[in-house]
């Protein structure tokens, strides 16, 4: 597989959140403004590839038993040190996303990434991997927060295009599920088009 | 009475499913039927249960003490998949009846948010113990209920005839969606 494949794939063959329907819940949970989805993408991403990288390096010396339990200790600490420099520089989107940061670790795109790719290909690759499938979840979080911004409060990235109020509903939680599953709906039909 | 709105409040105003966005994976992947949902929940509410109070005893008396609260995420993911494995070791020595009937499920739920969220959440709301405990059985039920009604929906929508570009996930999210408006109703309740 060429470089630039892997990075396309893990945007549109493989997206983790409208393809895979992995980690649904900072997809839901914190989409509430296109920023706040694309900081969260962001997080993740960065585990994401540290954490291909390492494991990729260190997957010859780690025996097949306990190979889980060690993938989960790598990713968290890496979450940690995403959370702490969070913490330090971007204060506020550190208060916004809150318990979703430490939550990363439990995200079933970075294991799956984990034991699906990295555990099975070279560094290089497994890094372009981490790109894609962050780049793939970052787009599409970002996607879902816009949505939900532009309905919700009628502006996008904060800047506000609609005076008042917007439909206060898709910033709350039933917003989220809504937006999710028509923003699916379209992609379907958009895949199901190309055949 | 603190006790109670902590119930109250876990159960109904903030559920976990459609308020807080946690355990979402479960709650879409298991709930094609309300027998494996009911077999879900009560492994749920058994594990989370236990692991709040194994939680708090290591963030008070192990990471405090230390000066290490940094290493909170590390420590509680691996103490809780390694609470799960134990439950599921015990459950088969102690109880087969109700290890056949939870078996399949233990697995599965290390990797349910909920479990880690709700650890970190009754550290940062800084609970006492029993606080603790009826926060993350309240917490576990709401799970339950809100897994148990939706499989029951899911179980309807099977037989209709949904357009095709909406069948599977994107039907479920939408249901999801008028489920939580239902729920938001019972906001301002505590």
């Amino acid at each position: 597989m060429n470089k630039l494949g892997i990075i396309i794939s893990g945007i549109v063959k493989n997206n983790p959140t409208f393809v895979l329907l992995l980690g649904m819940c900072p997809t839901l949970g914190t989409t509430t403004s296109a920023v706040n989805g694309a900081g969260m993408g962001a997080a993740t991403m960065a585990v994401l590839i540290m954490s291909n990288i390492v494991i990729s390096l260190v997957k010859s010396i780690i025996p097949s038993k306990v190979r889980i339990p060690a993938y989960i200790v790598i990713i968290a600490a890496f979450v940690t040190i995403v959370e702490l420099c969070m913490k330090a520089w971007l204060p506020d989107l550190y208060a916004t996303l809150g318990v979703f940061i430490p939550l990363i670790v439990v995200n079933c795109i970075i294991l799956g990434r984990a034991e699906g790719f990295a555990a099975k290909n070279g560094v290089v690759d497994s890094a372009l991997d981490g790109v894609g499938i962050g780049l793939g979840f970052t787009l599409s979080l970002t996607l879902v927060g816009a949505v939900r911004e532009v309905l919700g409060s009628g502006s996008v990235f904060g800047w506000r295009f609609i005076e008042g109020d917007g439909m206060l509903i898709f910033v709350l939680a039933p917003g989220a599920f809504l937006v999710l599953g028509y923003i699916m709906v379209m992609f379907n039909k958009l895949v199901a088009k190309t055949k | 009475m603190e006790l109670i709105l902590i119930i109250i409040s876990t159960i109904f105003v903030n559920n976990v499913v459609f308020a807080q966005f946690l355990g979402i994976c479960p709650f879409l992947g298991v709930s094609s039927r309300v027998s494996t949902s009911m077999g879900m929940s009560a492994a749920v509410i058994f594990v989370i249960t236990i692991s709040s109070m194994v939680a708090y005893m290591l963030q008070y008396y192990v990471l405090v003490p230390l000066g290490i609260e940094y290493m909170q995420t590390i420590v509680f993911i691996l103490v809780i998949a390694a609470l799960v494995q134990m439950v599921e070791i015990v459950l088969k020595k102690v109880s087969p009846v109700l290890y056949q009937a939870l078996g399949i499920f233990l697995p599965l739920i290390t990797t349910n948010c909920a479990v880690l969220g709700v650890a970190i959440l009754l550290i940062q709301k800084q609970y006492s113990l029993l606080e603790s405990v009826v926060f993350a059985f309240g917490t576990a039920v709401s799970f339950a209920l809100a897994l148990v009604i939706f499989a029951g929906i899911r179980e309807r929508l099977e037989i209709e005839d949904v357009p095709r570009a909406f069948r599977g996930t994107p039907i479920a999210l939408v249901t999801a969606g008028i489920l939580a408006m239902a729920f938001m109703g019972f906001s301002g309740l505590v």
